[in-house]
C-alpha cells in the first residue's frame, strides 16, 4: 500500500494537487506514464528530442550548466592530490596525483574532527528521527486538546533557526536550565538541540495523516497498543517519508556550522567542517591540505546524495509547498 | 501521570467508542495522556533548546550583560544603541542587498535551469544531479571552494578565465567593492539548483495539453511562456521567492567562510554583525537585541506571508 502523499506516480492531469505536488523533479515524471501528447508538448520550451539546432543548443547549454556548477569539485579534487597545492595553480585535472596532503590533513588531526563529525551526524539523526515519529504521531493519529498549539509550537522552531538564537543558546549550553549541566565540549551540546526539528514533524504528520483509519482500527481490534501500532503498523507504511526525513536532516545536519562552533570548548571539538577553518588558518600547511580536508568534509554528504538522490528531491518539493 | 495509564483491569485496548462509554473517567484520561507522553521529548528539546534561548535572549536585551557584576537593567538602550550603530545600519544594507540579489539571481537562475533541464530523458537526468552538487555540500566546503576560485592573481581559477577573455584580475574578496558582490555570486551558485529543483516540480504540473492547444492557436514560444508556463507556476514561484527572502535574512554561514565580514566591513551582514558583537566583543546586551529584531522581523515576514497564502488557497 502506498500512503498517497508521496506518491512518484506523476497524475499528467491540471494543477499541481496532493499528490502532484510531491512528484518528483530531478527524476522526472516517472517513465511508467503513458506518453499521450508528442514530445514537444512534454516541455515548456518544447524542445525536439531529435537531432537539429535546437538539439545542439540545449547540448550546450548543459554543458554550460555542468561547467559551472559541477565543473568546480574537479578543482576541489584535484587541488586534493596535487603535490605543490598554492591556490593559484588550479586545474580540473591534477597534474601529478598524491596523497601527500591527504597524510598531513591526517597529522593535523583531520581524522578526529571527521570522527567527531560522524558521531554528530550519527547520533543527532536518530535522535531527530525517533523524537519526531514520536511527535508526529501524536499530532496525526490522536486528537487532544492543545493540538494546533503543539502544532504552532513545532512550526516555531523552525522560525528559530541556530543563527537567530546562537548567544543565549550558547549560555544555555553551558548551564542547561534546571539540570545544570554543561553540555559545552561535549556532543551533547550539538546533538540535542538538533533533536526537535519542526521540518521532521510536520513531513511526517502529513505523511502519517494519510494513513486510512480502517488499518488502524482494524489492528486495535487485534489488540495491538499503542507502541506496537507505531512501530508495527504506522511506521512500515511510512518509510518513503522517513527516508525524506532521513536524508533531509543528514545533509541539515552535515551542514551545521555556527552550533558546532559555539557548542564547543576548545578547537578539538569542532566537526570537519568547522575544522577547515582551522587548517586554512594554519600557516604551515598550504590550500592543497585544506582541500583534502574539503574533499573529507564532502564525500559522507555526496554518498547519502548518490544514494538516497530521490528522497532528497522529493523531500525539498515537498518541504517547499507544505512551508 | 502513567499510574492513570496503568490502571490495573481496564479493558484498554478495545474501540474508542465502547471504551469510552463503559469506562468513561480512565479511558478519558489515558487518551488525554498519551498523545503529551509521545510528545515530551520533542516538546522537551524545543522548550530547552529553543524556547528557553528565545526567552532568555528577549530577556539579556533588555540588560548590560556584565559576568560577575550582575546584570543591569537599561530597558530598551541596546536596541537603540545597536539600531542607531552606523556598522549595524550598514550590515542591514548589507543584508538586503545580498538577500535580494541573490534571490532574485538564484529563482532566475534556477528557472532558467530548470527550462534547460526539464525532461525525462536519462541523460537530463544525470545532468540535473550533477547541477545539484552545490545544494548538498555543506556551506563551509563550498566557502573554502569559492575562495581558492576568487584567488585574486591571474592564475586563479576564475580570474585566469576573466584573462582568457582579456579582463584584468579582479580582486574579488580583498576589495571591499566587490566583496559583497562576489558573495552574491556564490550564494546564487548555492541556490538556483535548489530552486531549479523546486520549479521543475512546478513544471512538471503543468498540463500538457495546454501546450498543445497553444500550438493550435499559433502562439509563439514567447507567449506560451508568459501566458500558460508562467501562471502555471506562479505557486511555485511564490514559494521559492519566499523561501529565500527569510534565508536572505538570517545568512550567516555562507559570509562568515567566505569572508568574514570583510574587508573593512563590506560583506558584513546582520548575523555576522551579531556574532561578533556577541562572541568576540562580549557585548551579550546588544548582540541579543540584534538577534531579537532579526527574529521580529523574521515573523512578521512568515506570518505575512502565511496569512496571504491561506486567503489565495481559500479563493
Amino acid at each position: 500500500m502506498s500512503a498517497p502523499a508521496i506518491d512518484p506516480v506523476q497524475t499528467p492531469s491540471g494543477k499541481p494537487g496532493k499528490s502532484a505536488k510531491l512528484s518528483v523533479s530531478l527524476t522526472g515524471r516517472s517513465g511508467g506514464q503513458r506518453r499521450t501528447t508528442p514530445a514537444r508538448f512534454d516541455t515548456a520550451l518544447g524542445w525536439s528530442d531529435r537531432p537539429g539546432p535546437a538539439w545542439a543548443l540545449r547540448i550546450l547549454l548543459c554543458a554550460i550548466a555542468l561547467g559551472v556548477f559541477a565543473a568546480p569539485f574537479l578543482t576541489i579534487l584535484s587541488g586534493a592530490l596535487s603535490t605543490h597545492p598554492s591556490g593559484s595553480s588550479l586545474s580540473f585535472f591534477p597534474h601529478d596525483a598524491t596523497l601527500l596532503n591527504m597524510r598531513v590533513a591526517g597529522e593535523r588531526g583531520i581524522w578526529d574532527y571527521f570522527s567527531n563529525s560522524l558521531v554528530i551526524a550519527g547520533g543527532g539523526l536518530l535522535l531527530q528521527l525517533v523524537v519526531c515519529t514520536l511527535a508526529a504521531y501524536a499530532l496525526a493519529r490522536h486528537r487532544f486538546r492543545g493540538q494546533a498549539l503543539v502544532l504552532t509550537l513545532f512550526m516555531l522552531t523552525m522560525m528559530l533557526p541556530e543563527e537567530v538564537i546562537a548567544i543565549p543558546l550558547s549560555l544555555v549550553l553551558g548551564h542547561v536550565p534546571v539540570l545544570g549541566l554543561d553540555l559545552k565540549g561535549t556532543v551533547w551540546g550539538v546533538i540535542l538541540p538538533l533533536g526537535a526539528w519542526g521540518f521532521s514533524v510536520m513531513l511526517l504528520t502529513e505523511f502519517m495523516k494519510d494513513i486510512p483509519d480502517e488499518i488502524e482500527e482494524a489492528a486495535r481490534l487485534d489488540g495491538v497498543g499503542e507502541l506496537r501500532m507505531l512501530w508495527q503498523v504506522v511506521l512500515p507504511l511510512c518509510k518513503p517519508a522517513l527516508g525524506v526525513a532521513g536524508v533531509l536532516g543528514f545533509i541539515m545536519i552535515w551542514d551545521q556550522y555556527l552550533l558546532p562552533l559555539i557548542a564547543a570548548k576548545d578547537p578539538t571539538d569542532y566537526t570537519v567542517t568547522v575544522a577547515l577553518a582551522v587548517l586554512r588558518t594554519d600557516p604551515e600547511v598550504g590550500s592543497g591540505v585544506v582541500l583534502a580536508g574539503a574533499v573529507i568534509a564532502l564525500v559522507p554528504s555526496l554518498v547519502v546524495y548518490l544514494l538516497l538522490q530521490r528522497s532528497l528531491v522529493t523531500g525539498i518539493a515537498a518541504g517547499a509547498t507544505k512551508g | 501521570m502513567t499510574a492513570t495509564v496503568t490502571t490495573p483491569g481496564a479493558p484498554t485496548r478495545q474501540r474508542r467508542a465502547l471504551s469510552q462509554r463503559a469506562f468513561g473517567k480512565i479511558a478519558l484520561s489515558r487518551k488525554a495522556v498519551l498523545p503529551w507522553l509521545f510528545l515530551a521529548p520533542g516538546l522537551l528539546l524545543a522548550l530547552v533548546f529553543k524556547f528557553v534561548p528565545m526567552g532568555k535572549g528577549i530577556w539579556l536585551s533588555l540588560f548590560e550583560v556584565r559576568p560577575f557584576l550582575g546584570d543591569k537593567w537599561v530597558g530598551l538602550d541596546n536596541y537603540t544603541r545597536v539600531l542607531s550603530d552606523h556598522r549595524f545600519q550598514d550590515a542591514i544594507g548589507h543584508t538586503l542587498v545580498l538577500g535580494i540579489g541573490q534571490s532574485l539571481g538564484a529563482i532566475a537562475l534556477g528557472f532558467l535551469l530548470a527550462l534547460l533541464l526539464e525532461g525525462q530523458a536519462r541523460s537530463l537526468r544525470i545532468v540535473r544531479t550533477a547541477v545539484f552538487l552545490p545544494v548538498v555540500t555543506a556551506t563551509a566546503v563550498v566557502g573554502e571552494l569559492w575562495r581558492l576560485m576568487y584567488y585574486p592573481t591571474s592564475d586563479g581559477l576564475i580570474n585566469s578565465g576573466l584573462g582568457f577573455l582579456g579582463l584584468g584580475p579582479v580582486p574579488f574578496l580583498d576589495n571591499p567593492d566587490t566583496a559583497l558582490w562576489a558573495t552574491m555570486a556564490m550564494g546564487i551558485w548555492i541556490w538556483a539548483p535548489y530552486n531549479m529543483v523546486i520549479l521543475l516540480a512546478g513544471l512538471a504540473g503543468v498540463d500538457r495539453h495546454l501546450y498543445e492547444a497553444a500550438a493550435m492557436d499559433g502562439v509563439s514560444l514567447w507567449q506560451r511562456l508568459r501566458y500558460v508556463t508562467l501562471p502555471a507556476i506562479r505557486p511555485a514561484l511564490g514559494i521559492v521567492l519566499v523561501l529565500a527572502a527569510i534565508r536572505g535574512l538570517r545568512v550567516f554561514t555562507e559570509v562568515y567562510v567566505l569572508t568574514g565580514g570583510g574587508p573593512a566591513g563590506s560583506t558584513d551582514v546582520w548575523m555576522t554583525r551579531a556574532y561578533t558583537l556577541g562572541f568576540t566583543r562580549n557585548d551579550i546586551g546588544s548582540a541579543s537585541a540584534a538577534s531579537v529584531v532579526l527574529l521580529c522581523v523574521t515573523l512578521l515576514l512568515t506570518v505575512t506571508v502565511n496569512y496571504f497564502r491561506k486567503r489565495g488557497d481559500v479563493r
